[in-house]
């Protein structure tokens, strides 16, 4: 009667000490420039080797250039970083794909894309979108920077095992609902913090029916409900994934992998702490209209009213529709947008550049728009532009950027200046998250598209 | 094995309060992404609550409670569901490096939490009738004090009937009352662990 969390986390579990802390052996550590500097830092302090580096991988990612990446970082902090991470790396033997390099992009985009991530895996990385990992039926979930170090010192980390939840969405889902969607809308109705002290497990056969990128959108958000991390059973659509993949199993090894990720199941009769359903006819695309990601409202709904709220909340409720420029009552539909912005461990991989390029195919930027189309991975850039998406974006008036974090949080070139609103497939509207003062609506590709060819916050179905 | 990475020893701690009575303070307030650019850890207490606390121009925004005169102190107290969002830990190096030694609210968020207190930073869970009280008596008179004596585990705002007991784990709480952490403990069983991946 074990849930599938219970089963991977308990099987990696090497000691549990007093007071319940787990000792839990991870078998997958990613690492990139933000969070890492500070736990290399640590071990040589301590005269400390890592001891597995050969379950690390690293990927430079957040403060990287999305543009002219042949050439040197101009800022030199950043720079800085990045190069500190190169070194790290080249001292410890761990292995890098540096920018430029094919395998090279967003940490959690290419995990899965080249195989590192499997089944029943445990995985850390200092990023909460960590949980992104999930989709493929692991324990995966972020961690800050020294738990990044007890990983590397040891390949475990001390950990409260946190409860389990499952939150299943049944049904057929309505024209023009997707993933990113359907983690809205969770949200929406669970609040920020909905998910605190658990590990989610998503099921249902709506979930059943998304394909693999679609359910990592899911897992990816996970965290913006509080959940220490999300996961959905491997099945058929994660074997077709995987196979063939550089770093996945082959051959004889292949077969063994599946019959024993086959296994990978919560019990008929396991129970969870916390259990949730919903039903997918209910939901309609979505967008947020305040400063988390809990703030989010069908498109064609209005903006709540606090009336019903208590006063602790409703002052935080006030300060963050005054950020926004935002009234309570009014319509989201019709709101200016000045920037729109595709991409991200959320929405940066190539069912996402596909559904938005299918879309605008034929339409038209619209002028008071600037755009920023970001592909998650240098292989996603690839794809994008061997399938063509890259000239149809063109033509109609988009331009395809380089591989990295972007305008996600800004650490880069790439900010949204203050005051304006960009509608973002990312995934935290948080006050200043894209930039000082920056004005996020978080959203799907579909609904982002619909704001770029229209320049205000449109209904994608009434365009499709 | 403890080496000389010990942390600040923490065991009772009494002090004013500095009130943030805002819910769901995510951590790109508490350290904008733009501050994570360092390779160390030092140095974030200076832009704790950035675009908060400061205007473009870098001058102090005096409605701002850090800014205020009147509020001073070692514990900072604030709305539900605090540090929620990205783990970066530089928000607790910020919330350290600024001079706090705890944090209460009436619900924190996971990863923060397992930062702080890895960082000798005692996370500090009241109700919500608690917090209210303390913001309220923080409004009053600017001189409200909290006492927090972590071996019992209580927390008290002085003067008043509000005394309650808040969790910790066993292993976290000796950690923080002795300055031990965890890599040391973890390199510490080393053969262990290479015990268990033969398994």
């Amino acid at each position: 009667m074990n849930t599938l969390f219970d089963k991977i986390w308990d099987a990696h579990t090497v000691r549990v000490i007093d007071g319940g802390s787990c000792v839990l052996y991870i078998d997958r550590q990613y690492i990139h420039e933000v969070t890492s500097p500070q736990a290399f830092a640590g071990l040589r302090r301590r005269g400390i080797e890592v001891f597995r580096p050969q379950q690390v991988t690293a990927s430079p990612d957040h403060n990287i250039p999305t543009l002219n990446q042949h050439l040197p970082i101009a800022e030199p902090q950043s720079a800085e970083q990045v190069a500190t991470l190169m070194q790290n790396c080249a001292e410890n033997k761990i292995t890098i794909f540096p920018i430029g390099d094919e395998h090279n992009g967003i940490i959690h985009v290419i995990g899965p894309q080249t195989g590192l991530t499997q089944p029943g895996m445990t995985i850390v990385c200092g990023d909460s979108h960590t949980s992104t990992h999930g989709a493929l039926g692991c324990v995966a979930f972020g961690i800050g920077t020294s738990e990044v170090e007890m990983a590397l010192a040891s390949q475990c980390i001390l950990q409260s095992k946190p409860k389990s939840m499952r939150i299943n969405i049944e049904g057929e889902l309505g024209k023009g609902v997707y993933s990113k969607d359907i983690i809205l809308y969770i949200i929406s109705k669970l609040g920020t913090g909905g998910g605190t002290g658990h590990f989610v497990e998503f099921a249902g056969s709506a979930i059943r029916s998304l394909s693999m990128e679609a359910r990592m959108t899911i897992c990816n958000m996970s965290i913006e409900m509080g959940a220490r991390g999300g996961m959905i059973a491997p099945d058929q659509t994660t074997f077709d994934y995987l196979k063939g993949r550089e770093f996945a199993p082959q051959g004889e090894e292949w077969d063994a992998a599946v019959e024993r990720w086959s296994q990978l199941r919560s019990d008929d009769d396991a129970v969870f702490d916390k259990e949730v359903t919903f039903d997918a006819a209910d939901i309609k695309p979505m967008i947020t209209y305040g400063t988390n990601p809990g703030m989010g409202i069908a498109i064609e709904e209005d903006i709540p009213s606090s009336e019903s709220m208590d006063s602790a909340s409703q002052s935080t409720y006030r300060k963050a529709l005054a950020y926004m420029g935002f009234a309570e009552g009014e319509k989201i539909i019709g709101k200016k947008v000045d920037y729109v912005f595709v991409g991200s461990c959320t929405n940066g991989r190539i069912e996402d550049l596909r559904a938005f390029t299918n879309f605008v195919k034929g339409k038209r930027k619209a002028d008071n728009v600037t755009a920023w189309i970001v592909p998650g991975s240098k292989e996603v850039e690839r794809m994008a532009i061997e399938e063509g998406l890259r000239d149809v974006l063109q033509e109609a008036g988009f331009e395809l950027r380089q591989p990295g974090c972007s305008a996600c949080l800004a650490m880069n070139e790439d900010k949204i200046p203050a005051g304006k609103y960009c509608v973002a497939t990312s995934n935290r509207n948080f006050e200043g998250r894209q930039g000082p003062d920056s004005r996020t609506m978080l959203a799907g590709p579909l609904v982002a598209a619909a704001a770029a060819v229209t320049g205000v916050v449109t209904d994608p179905r009434e365009l499709m | 094995m403890i080496t000389e990475i010990m942390r600040n020893k923490f065991t009772t701690l009494c002090s004013t309060v500095v009130p943030l009575p805002i819910e769901n303070i995510d951590t790109d307030q508490i350290i904008p992404a733009r501050f994570l650019k360092a390779t160390t850890r030092e140095g974030f207490g200076e832009n704790l609550f950035r675009d908060w606390r400061f205007d473009k121009e870098g001058n102090p925004k005096e409605e701002f409670v850090m800014n205020s005169p009147k509020y001073k102190g070692q514990i900072l107290v604030a709305g539900k569901n605090f540090g929620c969002g990205s783990s970066r830990e530089h928000a607790a190096w910020a919330i350290e490096g600024a001079g706090f030694r705890a944090v209460v609210s009436s619900f924190f968020a996971d990863i923060f939490r397992n930062n702080a207190l890895n960082n000798g930073l005692l996370p500090v869970v009241v109700s919500e009738e608690m917090l209210a009280a303390i913001f309220n008596a923080a409004k009053v008179d600017p001189s409200a004090q909290l006492m927090i004596d972590l071996p019992a585990q209580t927390i008290e705002l002085v003067g008043s009937d509000y005394k309650e007991t808040f969790e910790i784990a066993p292993y976290k709480k000796e950690c923080l009352m002795n300055g031990y952490d965890d890599v040391d403990f973890l390199v510490s069983i080393r053969s262990e662990i290479e015990a268990f991946e033969q398994k």
